[in-house]
This record gives C-alpha cells, sequence and structure tokens, in this order.
C-alpha cells in the first residue's frame, strides 16, 4: 500500500498538540493507523509536548498531593490497565482502529443508512465544533452526488478507491477539500468505496434533489 | 535505586517509569515529585483554577500508574509519555469530548519500517535533540509552538492573540516544524512525502 495523500502538517500537529476536536481527530488517529510516515510526525510533534513539558517551570503542589494520588491508585488498585490484548482476526480488519470502536466492529457489522441515489452512510460523531464524521459508501463505478463545501473536509479512504479530477485515492489516502473545492469524485470499478468523511459545515448539494434531501438526512 | 538518587536533569525518567510499571512505589514518588508540579503548571497555563489543577494532577498520576506497563521507551520519552496522558486528560475534562488514539496492537496497523535493533538509546537521543532544536528555535518561531502546545490555542486564537495572520502562524509553526525534523536527521521518516 503506497499513501501519497497526506493530512495537512498543521492538522497533524494540531492532533498532537491536543487542539484537534475530536471528529477530525478520529481522522487523524485511523490514518496514522495507516501510514508509518505521519505516525512519525505525530510522535515527533508528541515529543515537542513532551520537552516542553520537561523544561516547564515546576508549580508548588499541595503538600499531601503525593499521599492523596497514592490513596487513589491504592482505592484502584486493581485497576491496572494491561496492553490490549492480541486480537484473534484470521485476517486484520478493514477497519483499523479508533475507527473501529467507534463503528462498533468491521465492516461485516456495520448498519448502513440511505443516503440520496445509491449512497450510504453512518453518522459517528458530531463535536462540539459542530464538525462531523461520518462512514461513507460509494458503490464501485458511481460519482458521488456533486458538491461543494462551506468549510473544510477531509476524506479517508478505507476500501475500494475514487479518482477526482487528476487524483487518485485508495486506501489510506486523505483528501482535503476545501471551500473553494467544486469537486466530483467518482468511486472507481472493484469494491465499493469506503471513507470516513469529516465536514465541518452542511455540504452544499448541487441537484435540486439533493438539496431537497438535505434538511432530512441532516448532513 | 541509583537512577532516583540522582539530580533532574541526569535521572533517567525512562528507567524510573520502567520501574513503576512493577509496580514500584519508591519509584511512582520520584517521577511524581519530579514532574507533577510541572503538570500543575500545565494544567494552570490551560486555564484552571488551583484546585482543579491539583485534582488534574491527582487523575494524571493514577492514570501514569495505572498504565505505566503500556510505557514503551522504544516509542517515546517518559516525559512525552507523561505529556500525552496530560493532554488526554484536560482534553477529557476541559473539552469533555473522547481522545481518539490509535492502538499499537490493533491488526489492522500498518507497521513502521523495519527499527534499528538501538531503538530504545535512539528515542533517548531524540528527545535530547529536540530539546535543543526547541531551544535554537527564533523566539517568534518558539512562542507559536509553546502557545499551541500549552495554552490550548488553536491557530487562528493565536492569530488574533499575538495580532498576526494566520498564514503567518501557520508558517511559523511549519518553519518550527520542519527545523525540528531536521534535527533528526536526514534518515528521519525514511520515506518522503
Ligand atoms: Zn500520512
Amino acid at each position: 500500500m503506497r499513501i501519497d495523500h497526506h493530512p495537512s502538517e498543521d492538522i497533524l500537529l494540531a492532533y498532537a498538540a491536543g487542539d484537534l476536536p475530536e471528529s477530525w481527530s478520529l481522522l487523524v488517529a485511523t490514518h496514522i493507523a495507516l501510514c508509518p510516515v505521519c505516525r512519525a510526525d505525530v510522535s515527533t510533534a508528541e515529543a515537542i509536548g513532551g520537552s516542553l513539558l520537561a523544561d516547564e517551570t515546576p508549580a508548588v503542589l499541595s503538600s499531601d498531593a503525593l499521599a492523596a494520588t497514592l490513596m487513589r491508585v491504592q482505592a484502584d488498585d486493581t485497576a491496572v490497565e494491561a496492553e490490549s490484548a492480541a486480537h484473534d482476526h484470521a485476517t486484520p480488519p478493514i477497519l483499523p482502529q479508533p475507527l473501529r470502536g467507534y463503528c462498533g466492529g468491521d465492516l461485516d457489522d456495520l448498519k448502513w443508512k440511505a443516503l440520496g441515489r445509491n449512497a450510504q452512510h453512518i453518522p459517528l460523531v458530531r463535536g462540539a465544533d459542530g464538525a462531523t464524521a461520518r462512514l461513507l459508501k460509494i458503490p464501485a463505478g458511481q460519482p458521488v452526488p456533486t458538491h461543494g463545501h462551506n468549510g473544510l473536509e477531509l476524506t479517508l479512504v478505507l476500501q475500494g478507491s475514487f479518482v477526482d479530477g487528476e487524483s487518485r485515492f485508495g486506501r489510506g489516502d486523505v483528501e482535503t477539500a476545501d471551500d473553494a473545492v467544486e469537486h466530483q469524485p467518482v468511486a472507481e470499478p472493484g469494491l465499493d468505496c469506503i471513507c470516513l468523511a469529516v465536514t465541518d459545515a452542511p455540504l452544499r448539494f448541487r441537484s435540486p434533489f439533493a438539496r431537497l434531501v438535505q434538511p432530512l438526512i441532516g448532513i | 535505586m541509583s537512577t532516583i538518587g540522582s539530580s533532574n536533569t541526569g535521572a533517567d525518567w525512562n528507567a524510573v517509569l520502567c520501574s513503576v510499571a512493577d509496580q514500584d512505589r519508591e519509584a511512582f514518588a520520584a517521577l511524581f515529585n519530579h514532574f507533577a508540579p510541572r503538570v500543575k503548571s500545565y494544567m494552570l497555563r490551560l486555564g484552571s483554577d488551583n484546585a482543579m489543577a491539583e485534582e488534574l494532577v491527582q487523575e494524571s498520576f493514577s492514570k501514569v500508574w495505572r498504565k505505566a506497563g503500556q510505557f514503551d521507551p522504544g516509542r517515546a520519552s517518559a516525559s512525552t509519555w507523561i505529556f500525552s496522558i496530560a493532554r488526554n486528560m484536560r482534553i477529557d475534562v476541559f473539552r469533555r469530548e473522547n481522545r481518539p488514539e490509535l492502538d499499537p496492537n490493533d491488526p489492522a496497523l500498518v507497521p513502521d519500517a523495519p527499527q534499528a535493533a538501538d531503538a530504545m538509546v535512539e528515542q533517548k537521543q531524540t528527545a535530547e535533540r529536540i530539546g535543543s532544536a526547541i531551544a535554537e528555535l527564533p523566539e517568534e518561531q518558539r512562542q507559536v509552538v509553546h502557545l499551541s502546545f500549552f495554552e490550548d490555542k488553536t491557530h487562528a486564537e493565536i492569530s488574533d492573540y499575538l495580532e498576526i495572520p494566520l498564514g503567518t502562524v501557520k508558517s511559523r509553526i511549519r518553519l518550527a516544524f520542519a527545523r525540528i525534523k531536521a534535527s533528526l536527521g536526514e534518515d528521519y521518516g525514511e520515506i518522503q512525502k
């Protein structure tokens, strides 16, 4: 698997700093499970946080802080968290963590909802910032309904692939579209294309039918 | 344990944290005495009052105790690992949101390119090099990095706060990150984006 399209460095840094809201963070965390290059960048950015912490001027703690913490630990002594258990999947799941947890299982376990034409979706997160994360399924060979944006949209491919203009997006790739872009992604033949899509504003669909159903399906 | 008695700068906190994983309370006390006042500063900067900051410190270090077995010195230094725990604690408490994190043991995870056998030593060097790279950043770059990591400010908020354009904030952060990555050597990342 070769990944050609990555999220911007800004987004990776904001994720490491803890400034990125949940919907976007879900996409970044899922991408870095598939992309060792961005995973290394996030580790480096977290090491910046570690280095700043090491250099932080110490604040004065209450004199009983350690004792109080040890009391908490003692009260809670059974709750030592082990490494996550080894999984017994014969083949690796298609959906990596943490996405699989948000979906309640892998692809076979999902309950899709209709989204216009043949497309289907599963809403996953609506963050405090208003951004939504959803799983999208576009049948192989079909176009995604034409849409522009009121804000930023990130789309991470999990299965299959799509082509948008000159660019091709396969498993692990992230397409970044802002409000300047009106695009026409088309799923390639083969497997149905399954993506994690995060948008920070309702999509503006172009077709009158899509505009009509947009309030009903809540995207 | 000899590492605990040494000065703060000389202490091998990775080794101390590994001892905490073996339920060593003396090691935990040493780790707490060094890092808890720093975590409290971090929480105070992010806008909690004194009582809340104390609470968050105690919660963070309860987590440190419970999760110490997951610490892998080949992947992160002790200070980075503690930073991650404190960061996630504040997201949980201040923002009331979940923090999506990858699972390093997930069978769907695409593994790193094979690492050198001395990866553990490398991680320690990594932390040192990043520390000196940050110290050598131009002040205007160091400032935006600090605001982003330690004051919970989004890039847009930093732009308002410093009264500079958003594009300037982003380019300073990018330049800072490029310098820090450059300090880690030419083989960084292996594959070019
Ligand atoms: Zn990537």
